[in-house]
């Protein structure tokens, strides 16, 4: 069973600020999706991972330089940027 | 009655009418339908294009893009409030290769937001309507460009499918549409929400021109490290004689509405006229497919969307540090189901559950992988209703979300497996399309689109028309 503060600690992790009674709706809305997801625990077999179903390990490249984008490209969509950098809040 | 036109018949308008009046036409359609199936139209550009388009498979063939595939200059948005605004400064691969071969880009379609959803209710923009019935979803999240599809907007359209975002907007509007092989499609420039599950899918009016598209689309490409190296040919006819159909019982569940079953029962019959065997087949794994496809889903959107911060593009909301400023940003971006599922996939991955949810839901995936390849050591294909009930009302299930997640227990195995499945048209309940799923094994599309296409043929399901009798 999920609980509120549970609900607002996850909020704070994934930079998602919720609003009083958001907290209350995700509460009430999260605990019977995470009661079926419980049902998983009915599966006993021990089996591999699979983090993904393709037959791949390792992908390389050589390392050289490809087309990318300009820094003009890149800083396009920013709505704050300065000396040709992405302007950010200040982090402390 | 609403009218349709293939491929081969807008080319043949495109002769002797030129391209620019052909993509004029979609335009005067999407204005008339106004289902709200496009989020951004793209008539300046997509007009000058026509005019000059000289040659290619697919020259001069308008095509429409679902909102989450990175367009160069054109706004790209996931239907989300976060995207509003955000001009991708580089094209997906698969806007590559249709540009090279004279496709013309039309605009892209409404979605649920970042293709979180089976209604394309949570999109930013507004539910599109079914065109069959204006008080029905659609289905998605591929929603917009299904409904373009069956409203006679565009001949053609690309969606995403992740757990069903294909098929299950083709089955409740009465069109095709393909999930390809995990890797037969690049992603490269496919805006992520689950990119363990999803590949982007072809979406037309005939299983021919979803094949035609699918060739476009399919291949390698570098710089997706999933894309595998493989060839695509999906144009040789095959002999249905002896082919072995399985038929999985469990996805006859608890719910299925019984005309929807009676008409998937009645092509399977119809395979049977065609030269095929069929048997029932057990694939026991089925039943916990929806949640471990739920906790991977979530998890993987939860560390996917973490890049959206306001900082590079999108939405901004400034306040603060860091840590406020992206909070704010994101809670004022970012629609109901998409902080649901972020908050759930955080949750999923947090220390003391990550064992019990996520590790537990990848081993599943395991599971669920083997049912289908022991099934494929005997079957050359798999056949099942691709949704259990067609199109719902609009407004029905939204306020449920795990009624909702219900909905696409038929779909979400097929993205566990990573296996292809198309869904085509095979009858009708209360006048809406009922959808019929083809589920290949891993890189035979071929089998399933011209399985489906000689089923097509032997029917008349896809010649029917919303509004029509």
């Amino acid at each position: 069973m999920i609980t509120t503060s549970d609900i607002e600690h996850i909020s704070w992790l994934a930079h998602v600020r919720l609003t009083d009674s958001e907290l209350k709706e995700y509460s009430e809305k999260i605990n019977p999706i995470l009661e079926y997801f419980g049902t998983l625990d009915e599966v006993k077999e021990d089996v591999d991972a699979a983090h993904h179903v393709l037959d791949l390990y390792n992908v390389w490249r050589d390392d050289v330089p490809s087309e990318m984008l300009s820094q003009e490209e890149a800083l396009s969509n920013a709505k704050e940027i300065k000396d040709g950098h992405f302007k950010a809040a200040r982090i402390l | 009655m609403i009218t349709w036109q293939s491929v081969p018949e807008t080319k043949r308008f495109i002769e002797t009418e030129g391209a620019a009046e052909a993509v004029h036409r979609c335009f005067e359609r999407i204005k008339q339908n106004d289902f709200n199936s496009f989020i951004t139209l793209n008539i300046e550009d997509a007009l000058s294009v026509a005019e000059h388009a000289s040659g290619g498979r697919l020259c001069g063939v308008p095509i429409a893009i679902k909102d989450n595939i990175s367009t160069h200059g054109i706004q790209t948005t996931c239907a989300s409030k976060i995207l509003t605004g955000y001009i991708p400064p580089y094209n997906a691969t698969v806007i590559e290769r249709l540009e090279r071969e004279g496709a013309v880009i039309i605009g892209k379609t409404n979605m649920d937001e970042f293709a979180m959803g089976t209604s394309t209710e949570t999109s930013y923009y507004g539910a599109v309507e079914n065109p069959w019935n204006g008080r029905c979803v659609p289905g998605g999240s591929s929603g917009g460009s299904a409904a373009a599809l069956a409203g006679g907007e565009v001949p053609l359209a690309l969606g995403s499918d992740t757990g069903g975002s294909v098929r299950c907007p083709a089955s409740f509007c009465g069109v095709v549409g393909l999930k390809p092989t995990y890797g037969a499609v690049s992603r490269y420039g496919l805006i992520s929400y689950a990119n363990s599950l999803e590949q982007i899918g072809p979406m037309a009016t005939t299983v021919a021109d979803a094949a035609l598209l699918f060739n476009v689309v399919a291949g390698y490409d570098k710089r997706d490290s999933t894309s595998v190296k493989k060839q695509f040919d999906t144009t040789e006819p095959l002999d249905m004689k002896g082919m072995k159909i399985g038929v999985p019982g469990e996805y006859f569940g608890e719910g299925m509405n019984s005309v929807v079953e009676k008409a998937v029962w009645n092509a399977v019959y119809s395979f049977e006229d065609l030269g095929a065997e069929y048997k029932e087949v057990s694939m026991p794994h089925t039943k916990y497919s929806l949640a471990a496809y739920y906790i991977i889903a979530m998890s993987e959107a939860s560390s996917n969307l973490a890049r959206f911060d306001g900082l590079r593009y999108g939405h901004h909301a400034e306040e603060g540090d860091c840590h406020t400023s992206f909070s704010k940003t994101r809670a004022e971006g970012f629609g109901d189901e998409v902080k649901r599922r972020i908050l759930l996939g955080s949750y999923a991955l947090s220390a003391g559950y990550h064992d019990k949810y996520y590790l537990k839901a990848l081993k599943v995936r395991t599971l669920v992988k083997k049912d289908f390849e022991s099934a494929f050591k005997t079957y050359d294909m798999l056949l099942a209703p691709t949704m259990p009930y067609p199109a719902f009302k609009l407004g029905e299930k939204i306020k449920d979300p795990l009624s909702l997640y219900l909905a696409d227990v038929n779909t979400v195995p097929i993205n566990l497996a990573g296996v292809p499945a198309v869904s085509v048209p095979c009858g009708f309940e209360n006048k809406l399309p009922v959808g019929l799923q083809l589920i290949g094994d891993f890189f035979d599309e071929k089998t399933i689109l011209q399985a489906a296409h000689k089923f097509e043929n032997s029917t008349d399901f896809h010649n029917r028309r919303p509004g029509g009798e």
